[in-house]
């Protein structure tokens, strides 16, 4: 009951919304067409794209690029990010030695870092993926770090007493006890990878969605910043998603304890 | 911080002498690559190198203005926009915790909408409102605005059962329980995104200063990139980690007082 209200009015708002738009556009010319497209505007850009292509490639170019490089990113920065939360949430000793560079680098805004990834490596791919890195990092090593400091006390001492061995401790307790705050701060990272490739391909980049919003900007074609923009927030959604399913499969007992 | 580790917390001075390890390591690798020469030093200057020319734009102009006066537009553009979302975030997210029918409205356009990282809002901002202050204040708000929403929402949402009733049973029209019973109730709630909020939004004003400006630090930066001159942009990177560090302490404190005193 709950789930079909929500449904219904979140239909109905979605198409009110899309009347409203052909209505203002198209219909009675409210808004010009210099500054936001009409729905027809946008079914141009789109076929644009897909079929001759824009900015340098088609629309499946565009994605695939802007694609690839997120998850590269995302999971250079979770494969960085997470071992070292980890181990700064296990061992004092590492976590008094990082913290304080950490918390020295921390108050930088990973697309502050944009111009000088460029200056070190150019407008290609290795810098996007500098700036990923540096964006996605920090979610991911305070949220493992957090994961670790709420085990459970006794569950650590009872693999203690039973004489676990390192390597087992690692993979059987501390991971899994972790592992929900793990993914809290995959998911933050994730966001923060999408927000960090946008900004970087719209500073300067040859393929990708930033590229077509760039080029779009400066040729003033609604359409096709409009297209560019649902383009990314279709993708960032998508990602989410994907996560999300990894995390219910990789976590089932986290569902079972919350229903 | 909870307490579980391996060990037992480490005493004071340990943790201050691993912490200047921490540093000492990370400063003395930084300046062996520079002043060795293994990293070129127009790519990498030494940390002093730095630490001079910051100084140095402290009064000497580049790109058109002084550190403080780039960093003066960036933060004059970033108050807009952080007001704008709070103004309109705050009560939009009271009123949608109050009336079933305005959340049932609003949180599919907001969900739709959210997924569009607030960077992306960059080419219509400098269509619609052009590049000097308008444009910016856009993506600042695009990435201000979800936190005070959201948290203001939820901060209504989770107003006591009871409190609500009491008031209505006193006849309490609409609008006062809003203002007298969801707000007060919200409001350790709404500080914790304000804070939120005032970090994603100085971090999307960067971002928009980089493509779209001609002033502010981010402008700065990318001029400085241009002429590749990377201590500049190094300068830059460090005022902004500062005056986000700064906006960051100011509201802990907020958060910090309204937890201990309340609003009243």
């Amino acid at each position: 009951m709950q789930i079909g209200r929500r449904t219904a009015f979140g239909l109905l708002t979605i198409l009110v919304l899309v009347l409203v738009w052909y209505i203002t556009t198209t219909t009675l010319g409210l808004i010009s067409p210099g500054r936001f497209p009409s729905p027809a505007d946008v079914w141009v850009s789109t076929r644009q794209l897909a079929v001759t292509g824009y900015a340098n490639g088609q629309l499946h170019v565009h994605v695939l690029h802007s694609l690839w490089l997120v998850v590269l990113g995302f999971l250079v920065a979770a494969g960085t990010g997470v071992p070292l939360g980890l181990l700064m949430g296990w061992s004092r000793r590492a976590e008094a030695i990082i913290n304080p560079v950490f918390l020295l680098i921390r108050p930088i805004p990973p697309l502050a870092w944009i111009p000088l990834a460029i200056l070190w490596l150019g407008l290609g791919d290795a810098a996007k993926i500098m700036v990923i890195w540096f964006a996605a990092f920090v979610p991911s090593v305070i949220n493992s770090f957090t994961g670790v400091r709420t085990i459970e006390p006794y569950i650590i001492e009872a693999a203690r007493m039973l004489g676990t061995r390192r390597m087992r401790f690692v993979r059987e307790v501390l991971v899994p006890g972790a592992a929900p705050m793990i993914f809290t701060g995959l998911r933050l990272s994730l966001q923060a990878s999408w927000t960090t490739l946008v900004a970087a391909e719209l500073v300067g980049a040859l393929y990708g969605l930033g590229r077509v919003l760039n080029v779009a900007q400066q040729d003033i074609y609604p359409g096709m910043i409009f297209l560019g923009m649902a383009c990314v927030a279709i993708l960032g959604w998508a990602t989410t998603r994907v996560l999300a399913e990894v995390e219910a499969r990789a976590l089932p007992w986290v569902k079972l304890a919350r229903a | 911080m909870p307490a579980t580790s391996s060990s037992p917390p480490l005493s004071h001075l340990a943790v201050v002498g691993y912490g200047a390890i921490g540093l000492v390591i990370f400063f003395g690798v930084w300046t062996a690559l520079s002043a060795s020469g293994a990293v070129p030093r127009q790519f990498l200057p030494a940390p002093y190198e730095i630490a001079e020319r910051f100084t140095q734009l402290l009064t000497s102009t580049f790109a058109g203005a002084t550190l403080p006066q780039h960093l003066a537009s960036s933060f004059m553009r970033f108050g807009y926009g952080f007001a704008l979302a709070v103004v309109v975030g705050i009560p939009l997210g009271l009123l949608m915790g109050w009336f079933r029918w305005l959340d049932d409205i609003v949180t599919p356009a907001f969900d739709g909408v959210r997924f569009i990282a607030p960077i992306a809002w960059v080419p219509f901002a400098a269509l619609w409102f052009g590049t000097g202050v308008g444009g910016p204040i856009l993506i600042i708000f695009a990435g201000a605005f979800p936190p005070c929403l959201i948290n203001a929402y939820r901060g209504a949402r989770f107003t006591s059962r009871p409190l609500i009733e009491a008031a209505q049973m006193l006849g309490t029209p609409p609008w006062r329980i809003i203002l007298e019973v969801l707000l007060p109730s919200s409001v350790p709630s709404i500080t914790a995104g304000l804070r939120v909020s005032a970090g994603l939004g100085w971090q999307s004003l960067v971002g928009a200063e980089l493509i779209v400006a001609s002033t502010g630090v981010g402008f700065m930066m990318v001029q400085a990139q241009l002429n590749i001159s990377t201590s500049t942009v190094i300068s830059g990177m460090i005022a902004i980690g500062l005056v986000g560090f700064v906006i960051d302490v100011a509201l802990r404190r907020l958060e910090a007082e309204v937890r201990r005193h309340g609003l009243a």
